[in-house]
Parts: C-alpha cells; sequence; structure tokens
C-alpha cells in the first residue's frame, strides 16, 4: 500500500503538525514503507482473537471521587509561553 | 573507584572508606573529561554536591540506605523539579518540570546522589540515540558506532563509568539494546511494575521503566528502591515488592531455559550466534537444562509494535500543542497555525513519523484494519509467551542481530532502524521482565545475552543473571580510554 503526497498532507492537518512542503515525498515513502511492513498481519486469521490493550488484561483502576490535588496554577503557568491575569493567552479566535 | 560496583561503593560509604562528596566530585571530573562522548545533556554539579552532602550526614547518623551517597544518573525522560526535563527534544528544550517524577522522589528519599539527566532519542523513539535533539551519543567502545536508544546515554555514561548506575526506560527495547551495545546491564520489569508518574509518555501500555547497571546485584539494589504501586500512575500494578537480592545466590541446577527457534534464525550475525551459544553453554555448567522451543507469532512483532507504539504517541504527544508549556513558535497569525507550527518546529523527524504513523492508523476507515488487527496480534504473540513459559523458567536469546552499528549507518532508512529491534519488541507487547546481561565481544564490541521471565519474576531474572556473573567477567569490562 502506498500513500501520495496528498495523503501525507492530510494526516499532517488531522495531527495539526507542520511539515515542511520538501520533506512530503521522503514522508511518503517512509509511510508507504511502514504499511508495507504491516500488511504482514494480514497472513494470520485473528477473527476469533480477543483484542488485547493491557498486558495483564488489568482494567482501569476507579479511586473515590474526591479532591486530591491542591491548586498549582501558579507553578504551572511559570512555565507556560505566554499567560496575563492567570489565564493562557493564545490568537484571537472570535473576532 | 569509578571500577567498583554499586554494591561495593556503598560498602565503601558505609565504612567511611570514603564520603559521598568525595565519590560524587570524582564522577564528576570524570563527567567533564569525558564530554565528548554527548552522554549527558544536563549536569548537576551543584545539585549533586549538596546532596552528597547531606548524604554524608546520614551515613554518619546511621540513617542511611543502600543507595545513599551513590552518584547516579537520570534519564531526561523522568520529570525533575528544578533541573531541566528535556525529553531529547527541541519541544521541551526549556521545560522545568512543576513536580518530580515518583521513581526520582524515590531515589531522593533513599539519598542517591543525582549527577545529572542522561541524553535520548527524542521522546524515546529511535534505535541509536541518533534522534536526540541535543546530538548524537558515542559508544565508549567506539566513538564511531551508536550506544543504541533510547536510553543510549544511560548506557553510554554507565559503560563509562560516568554514572554508578542509571534509570532507563524501555518501550521497545530501550533498555536492553543500548545495555547489550555497550557491555552493561539493563532491566526492564514487568509493565506496571514502576511507576509512569512524571515518566514523559511515549507508548503508555508499553512503556516501562528500569535500572541500567554494572551488574545483576547492582539492578537488584535499583529495582528495589523503583519498583512498587503508585496510586498516581493508573496503569501502576498492586503487588507486593519482594526482596530483589534475597534469590540472586540460588543455584540454576534443574533451571529450564527455552530457546525459541525464531530467535536464533536468519538475520543474526553468525560471531553474535556463537558467542550466545557459549554463553548458553555456561548456564549448561551451571546445571541448567536447554529445551528448544517455538513460537511462531515472533515474527508479527515489529508490525504490530509499529502500529500500536505509534497510536498510542500521536495521542500522547497531542499534549504538546504551545499554550500551556514547551516551545511555542513565533508570531502565530491563528490558533492553527499555532499548533501547526509549534508542533512542526519543535517537532525532529522521527517523532513526526510515528505521530503521522498513528495517527492514520487511528484515522476513521483504518482502525480495525490496523489497530484492532494490531492488538489482536499482540494477544497471539502474549499467548504464545504464555505457553513457553509453562514449560520453561526461563527464554534466552540475543538482543540485537549484530554488535553496535555506525553513527548515521541507518538514519536514512527508518525500516532497517525499526527491524535492530527484532529480538526485543515482543517482550514489550507481551508485558513480560527480561534482561540484557553482558556475554562477551565480538571484534572487540560488547555482545548481550536476553533473558526473559514470567510475569514478576524480576527475582528469578536478577539470581538467573547473578550466577552467570560469578562465573565470567564479562561485565567488568572497561572501554579502552575510560579505565
Amino acid at each position: 500500500m502506498s500513500l501520495t503526497a496528498d495523503d501525507v498532507n492530510k494526516i499532517a492537518h488531522l495531527a495539526r503538525l507542520g511539515i515542511d512542503k520538501q520533506d512530503v515525498a521522503a514522508y511518503a515513502n517512509d509511510l508507504s514503507g511502514m504499511l508495507d511492513l504491516m500488511t504482514r498481519m494480514s497472513e494470520v486469521n485473528t477473527d476469533d482473537v480477543e483484542p488485547m490493550a493491557h498486558p495483564m488484561d488489568q482494567a482501569q483502576r476507579l479511586r473515590t471521587d474526591i479532591v486530591t490535588e491542591l491548586n498549582h496554577r501558579e507553578a504551572f503557568q511559570a512555565i507556560a509561553p505566554q499567560v496575563e491575569a492567570g489565564l493562557y493567552l493564545v490568537p484571537k479566535v472570535i473576532e | 573507584m569509578h571500577t567498583k560496583t554499586l554494591a561495593e561503593l556503598s560498602l565503601g560509604l558505609h565504612k567511611k572508606t570514603y564520603s559521598s562528596v568525595e565519590l560524587t566530585q570524582f564522577f564528576l571530573n570524570r563527567i567533564d573529561q569525558h564530554q565528548a562522548l554527548n552522554s549527558y545533556i544536563t549536569v548537576t554539579p551543584e545539585l549533586a554536591l549538596a546532596q552528597a552532602k547531606a548524604a554524608d550526614q546520614r551515613l554518619a547518623d546511621g540513617t542511611a540506605d543502600l543507595l545513599t551517597g551513590i552518584p547516579i544518573a537520570q534519564k531526561d525522560i523522568f520529570c525533575t523539579q528544578g533541573v531541566m526535563t528535556t525529553c531529547g527534544s527541541k519541544m521541551l528544550a526549556n521545560f522545568n518540570a512543576p513536580y518530580n517524577a515518583t521513581v526520582v522522589d524515590k531515589f531522593n528519599l533513599a539519598g542517591a546522589v543525582m549527577l545529572g539527566k542522561l541524553n535520548m532519542d527524542e521522546f524515546a523513539m529511535g534505535s541509536s540515540n541518533e534522534t536526540s535533539y541535543f546530538g548524537a551519543v558515542k559508544n565508549p567502545w567506539n566513538i564511531n558506532s551508536v550506544p543504541g536508544g533510547s536510553s543510549g546515554g544511560s548506557a553510554a555514561a554507565v559503560s563509562a563509568r560516568l554514572a554508578v548506575c542509571a534509570t532507563g526506560t524501555d518501550t521497545g527495547g530501550s533498555i536492553r539494546q543500548p545495555a547489550a551495545l555497550c557491555g552493561i546491564t539493563g532491566l526492564k520489569p514487568t509493565y506496571g511494575r514502576v511507576s509512569r508518574y512524571g515518566m514523559i509518555a511515549y507508548a503508555s501500555s508499553l512503556d516501562q521503566g528500569g535500572p541500567m547497571t554494572r551488574s545483576a546485584e547492582d539492578a537488584a539494589i535499583m529495582l528495589q528502591t523503583m519498583a512498587g504501586f503508585d496510586e498516581k500512575d493508573s496503569t501502576s500494578v498492586d503487588v507486593p515488592v519482594p526482596d530483589y537480592r534475597a534469590g540472586l545466590n540460588k543455584s540454576l541446577v534443574g533451571l529450564k531455559i527455552g530457546l525459541p527457534k525464531e530467535f536464533f534464525g536468519e538475520g543474526l550475525d553468525e560471531n553474535v550466534a556463537a558467542t550466545l551459544a557459549a554463553a548458553i553453554a555456561e548456564y549448561r555448567k551451571l546445571g541448567a537444562e536447554v529445551i528448544d522451543i517455538s513460537m511462531p507469532n515472533l515474527k508479527l512483532a515489529i508490525p504490530a509494535y509499529y502500529v500500536i507504539a505509534p497510536a498510542e504517541c500521536s495521542a500522547n504527544l497531542s499534549r504538546f500543542d504551545g499554550v500551556r508549556y514547551g516551545y511555542r513558535c513565533e508570531s502565530p497569525v491563528d490558533l492553527t497555525d499555532l499548533y501547526t507550527r509549534s508542533r512542526g518546529e519543535g517537532f525532529g523527524k522521527e517523532v513526526k513519523r510515528r505521530i503521522l504513523m498513528g495517527t492514520y492508523a487511528l484515522s476513521t476507515g483504518y482502525y480495525d484494519a490496523y489497530y484492532l488487527k494490531a492488538q489482536k496480534i499482540r494477544r497471539l504473540i502474549s499467548e504464545d509467551f504464555k505457553a513457553a513459559l509453562a514449560t520453561v523458567d526461563v527464554i534466552m536469546g540475543p538482543v540485537t542481530p549484530s554488535t553496535a552499528f555506525g553513527i548515521g549507518e541507518k538514519m536514512d532508512d527508518p525500516i532497517a532502524m525499526y527491524l535492530s529491534d527484532i529480538y526485543t519488541i515482543a517482550i514489550n507487547l507481551a508485558g513480560l521482565p527480561a534482561m540484557s546481561i553482558p556475554a562477551g565481544f565480538v571484534a572487540n564490541m560488547p555482545v548481550g545475552l536476553q533473558l526473559i521471565g514470567d510475569y514478576f519474576a524480576e527475582v528469578r531474572l536478577l539470581n538467573i543473571a547473578h550466577q552467570y556473573q560469578q562465573v565470567t567477567d564479562w561485565h567488568n569490562f572497561i572501554p579502552t580510554g575510560f579505565e
């Protein structure tokens, strides 16, 4: 299976991932190579096999719904690129 | 002092043969002398000496642990409050974590001294340490060769004696493969054994932290501190932590070793195969019985891994958006531009390749064909291991198809790089514990022997590794120039 430059651009958009124009062909080639590798999986019939998400088939642990964390807003915002009055700043979304 | 193991140095500190400050200064000097290896991203001399001073106090007042005063280093994937945590990426080049990883807290509590943060492949994605934003790490056995990856800085630093021991993380072989290529001992514990809290996520159902050391005994000491249930990690497994050194001296008479034929076929370098055969002969001398086994689904491990790991990575790395922390592009015109350019400029090529692959595998119309199929293959591989481990105590095989390859040799061919993980990846898919131990040399380059055990059988694996290290001295060799 091979991917085109258009496919790569579409996937990059889904991932909100900027890629340089001159690299698109190389990514298309690399991803096609990876997909070729994956076609080997179809050699095996897995119709009756249960998918495995956790090595020990452990379910997600639940905890009591109580507050365990203190407010660390200042510490967290101290490492943010741009904040003002306790808010994270981004370019204007609504005109 | 650098020729001694963690166990020996701990004894020296407790006997007051030297102080932790002396030991720490000695290692800081060595790091300074051998900067050319590029094994550290950040060295923290002031913090280290302050911790060493506090450790000497504990040693004096009798409250010291085995790790108190021992100079160690952390892979730069573990968050350290007050010290940069880069994960080998431009994205986090200025990231000062607001909290410590549980593993870091545990070492601090034990009184270990942190020398600094170790180089690694960007976001732990790589098998050669060449994808690091901070430059490639060199293999101390041959500076033109890679140290392996992604914990390449950890392996190179321990091998060159620039730290007594180090932490690593293993998603598809990232502890074992560099340990093998640099001639040290590496242990990937059972999935869920060591907390992932504060360990920057790559593929959450596969990631596991573990020790990288000179010897199996040292790995046991380190794992004792690292292991344990952690409420802050939702995938942490609540199983009691045994005494990892208690079983070290057990005899191996009657031990059943399984050798999967799939591990010794085409693709394995014949000199590496001969070295491993000699190691297995050594185990026979120790009283072990060798049984040929087969795990037919092993060949599907690489394709399944390169669906599952990128899928999980594409989800995990979506948090890096240029808004809350990490790299942000200059003058974004709108929000989409902010996301797209911050991520495009902040991530390197291999990370982008995996995000793209994962996004594709999870996208509408492809999910069943790739992700679900890979999860089903994952179950088949896991069942192969279960069946094998019902008949043998340990599975042995190679860690890598050859000794360390040259820097630059595989960087233009990602698929060739992925294939070099063939013997390690299946173990992560199954979630089993495994080790790499030094087993000899081919043309002066180290060869690792892989030991794979049942879930939570770390005590047994450490015993099997330690007994081999009692009758061989491959783990004591020091690379030329670092003696």
